[in-house]
């Protein structure tokens, strides 16, 4: 089943005639990806790797069927690229622009969140079911079909994780990056309660960081998930009042400290790994019981 | 982005904010020339840290002589860190009473908070902890904006006097446009000041923008004080890399922000500290790791260098090529502990190897990133 995408996601990719959304739809398309169609203004007609170009969402959506978006428009575009995919009846849309304007990003969450459609990130790496679909820009060769779950704020350090995982034999339903930035689409509790749901999904795995009170938020609904949840929280050294890399990775005001993640997912019975390998660890001991 | 109090206030007025009269010094002789014309006057150390006052930032100044000792003292004194090289002076105000009005970004409930308290002059927290009956806080959908019920409402529930519910009122309204027009995260007036004739005035100003909304306010980008932005840190941004100085002495680079900080963690966990916190991001180019090994270099603190990457679309023989000619075109002269893994790891280390054969530099290669962090701690001792 895996959650969010499957093999009967046909998505169409904004930005396609670009340097990143030629280079990843091709990738995405190798591993098998259901791409159907692309969409840049102006360039309607063109192909793109053998995906049709249309000038506009709608007009991709009315010729493929097209039921997800991934979007690769810079920063300047990219709210009104969600918009866009959100009024053409798109019903997911994974977005991986990264520097987005905040005050942009509260109107596409309350864009999507009014019309009842999935966001994924923005700033995110993406979203992958194993052997199913993959829509993002993740390194598809790591991943392995299976039973764990992992929903995370990082990209890299997501790989290394599922990468610990696969290599000891534990393969994955769906593996996602929720996003680095203050306000996203989807956070940590929208997925858990998907993971929550979905057949295939027997433990989930957790990757927070620094900033913010998702993961405080997430451990509240952790506590009545009836599957195990394994997690890993990064920025133990992170010193206050600095910007981590990420825009939502920052303690202020004495908030969003991994002390307090990790102690609010300890209160609730979930083992925070220190480290990436530990985290594999914890998690193949979980399955055996 | 945030800007200094001098600023601020500029945009405060220009958007209807009664501020305080005031001018710019950046020299002694300015500072006597504004407070010969002012009388008495309020001299402001102009440093992005919180705080200022309680640091002996802000001096309140009653004669000419005095404003000329106080501004020797201030001008080149550290305060948290940050050097004075810029004093506001201002009017004194006859303060009958302080208040707050803020408005923040809303993470948890995505919105924008809006936060009024009756009484003011310390820090909010405070605030908060010590008079809840004094503060109140709502959370404005963006989608809809601020509507004058929310507005009553905070007065209402922070208790403020009736007699400046009109003021207030309108200085609430304001603030909140000054929020969305220039896309700020956080703006806030503390003390907002009642004085003794009654008028009320934004004693002080906070105005953050948001970095990435910056290029479509051209005329606030210019405003932003590199001077205050450590050295390294605004080398590392020129060059497009996400670097946080830290006080170790273990040099860190690695791809990906949750990657660069579990590598920092790790090194602490095996009881190491380390100097950095430096993502190359995805995809990097050799010329970029070499850029990010000359600025780990100037860190004079370093004393091994700990490069972990997790080849997605990073690939390590970029990696490795960067370091290569990092190493052949700069002296390194201490350690590093690399790791390379993912896509093509195997050219990578071949690289590598073939280079140790021809080098003096050490370079010890590792398989995983916990055994690099411990090689590393091991070599820092």
């Amino acid at each position: 089943m895996a959650i969010i995408i499957d093999e009967n996601t046909k998505a169409v990719v904004q930005g396609i005639t670009g340097y990143q959304g030629s280079f990843h739809t091709e990738r995405m398309l190798s591993y098998g990806t259901k791409i159907v169609a692309g969409v840049t203004p102006g360039k309607a007609g063109m192909e793109v790797h053998g995906v049709p170009v249309f000038n506009t969402v709608r007009d991709a959506v009315e010729e493929t069927n097209a039921n997800a978006s991934v979007i690769f428009v810079p920063a300047a575009f990219a709210a009104d690229a969600v918009f866009e995919a959100v009024d053409a009846g798109i019903k997911t849309i994974v977005c991986i622009t990264e520097g987005i304007p905040v005050h942009d990003e509260l109107k596409m969450y309350w864009k999507v969140k009014d019309s009842n459609v999935t966001l994924i990130g923005p700033n995110c790496p993406g979203i992958i079911s194993p052997n199913k679909s993959h829509l993002g820009i993740m390194p598809p060769q790591i991943f392995m079909e299976g039973n764990v779950g992992i929903v995370s704020r990082s990209g890299t350090l997501t790989y290394q994780i599922a990468y610990n995982l696969t290599k000891l034999g534990i393969g994955q339903s769906t593996v996602l990056g929720i996003g680095g930035d203050r306000i996203i689409g989807s956070d940590f509790i929208d997925i858990l309660e998907r993971f929550e749901k979905d057949k295939e999904t027997d433990l989930v795995v957790l990757i927070g960081e620094i900033g913010g009170t998702d993961e405080e938020k997430a451990a509240e609904f952790i506590k009545d998930m009836s599957k195990p949840v394994v997690g890993y929280i990064a920025g133990i050294t992170a010193p206050p009042g600095k910007r981590m890399g990420h825009a939502g990775a920052i303690i202020e005001g004495g908030m969003g400290t991994a002390e307090s993640k990790i102690k609010a997912l300890n209160e609730v019975g979930v083992e925070v790994g220190k480290t990436p390998m530990e985290v594999a660890e914890i998690v193949k001991k979980k399955l055996k019981r | 982005m945030k800007l200094h109090e001098y600023q601020a206030k500029q945009i405060f007025a220009q958007n209807g904010i009664k501020i305080p009269k005031g001018k710019l010094a950046k020299s002694v002789e300015e500072v006597e020339a504004i407070v010969r014309e002012f009388g008495k006057a309020v001299l402001k150390s102009q440093v992005l840290v919180g705080g200022r006052g309680k640091a002996g930032g802000i001096k309140l100044v009653n004669s000419v002589d005095e404003a000329v000792e106080k501004a020797k003292e201030l001008f080149g004194k550290e305060i948290k860190g940050h050097l004075v090289e810029k004093i506001y002076v201002e009017e004194q105000l006859d303060i009958d009473r302080e208040m707050y009005v803020g408005f923040t970004l809303d993470r948890a409930n995505k919105g924008i908070a809006a936060i009024v308290s009756s009484i003011g002059g310390m820090n909010i927290e405070e605030i908060a902890a010590k008079h809840p009956d004094k503060i109140a806080r709502k959370t404005i959908n963006p989608k809809w904006g601020l509507w004058d019920y929310q507005i009553r409402e905070l007065l209402y529930e922070s208790n403020m006097p009736k007699e400046y519910f009109k003021e207030v009122f309108g200085i609430i309204k304001k603030l909140y446009n000054v929020m969305i027009k220039y896309e700020a995260e956080l703006t806030e007036i503390n003390p907002l000041v009642v004085t003794k004739d009654g008028e009320v005035i934004a004693a002080d100003a906070r105005l953050n923008i948001d970095d990435n909304a910056l290029y479509r306010h051209k005329d606030l980008a210019e405003l932003k004080d590199y001077t205050e932005i450590d050295q390294l840190e605004r080398i590392a941004e020129q060059k497009g890399l996400n670097y946080v100085k830290l006080d170790g002495n273990i040099g860190v680079i690695a791809n990906g922000a949750g990657m660069s900080m579990a590598t920092m963690d790790l090194i602490y966990l095996e009881g190491g500290k380390p100097a950095n916190f430096l993502d190359i991001g995805g995809g990097a180019s050799a010329e970029l790791v070499k850029e990010a090994m000359s600025i780990i270099l100037q860190d004079k603190n370093v004393k091994v260098i700990f490069i972990n990457i997790f080849g997605g679309i990073t690939r390590c023989d970029q990696v490795a090529e960067g370091l290569i000619k990092a190493l052949s075109e700069m002296k390194v002269g201490i350690p590093i502990v690399l790791r390379l893994a993912g896509t093509n790891e195997e050219e990578g280390r071949k690289m590598i190897e073939e280079f140790l054969k021809q080098t003096k530099e050490e370079i010890v290669l590792v398989e995983t990133m916990e055994e690099g962090a411990k090689k590393a701690v091991e070599l820092a001792r």
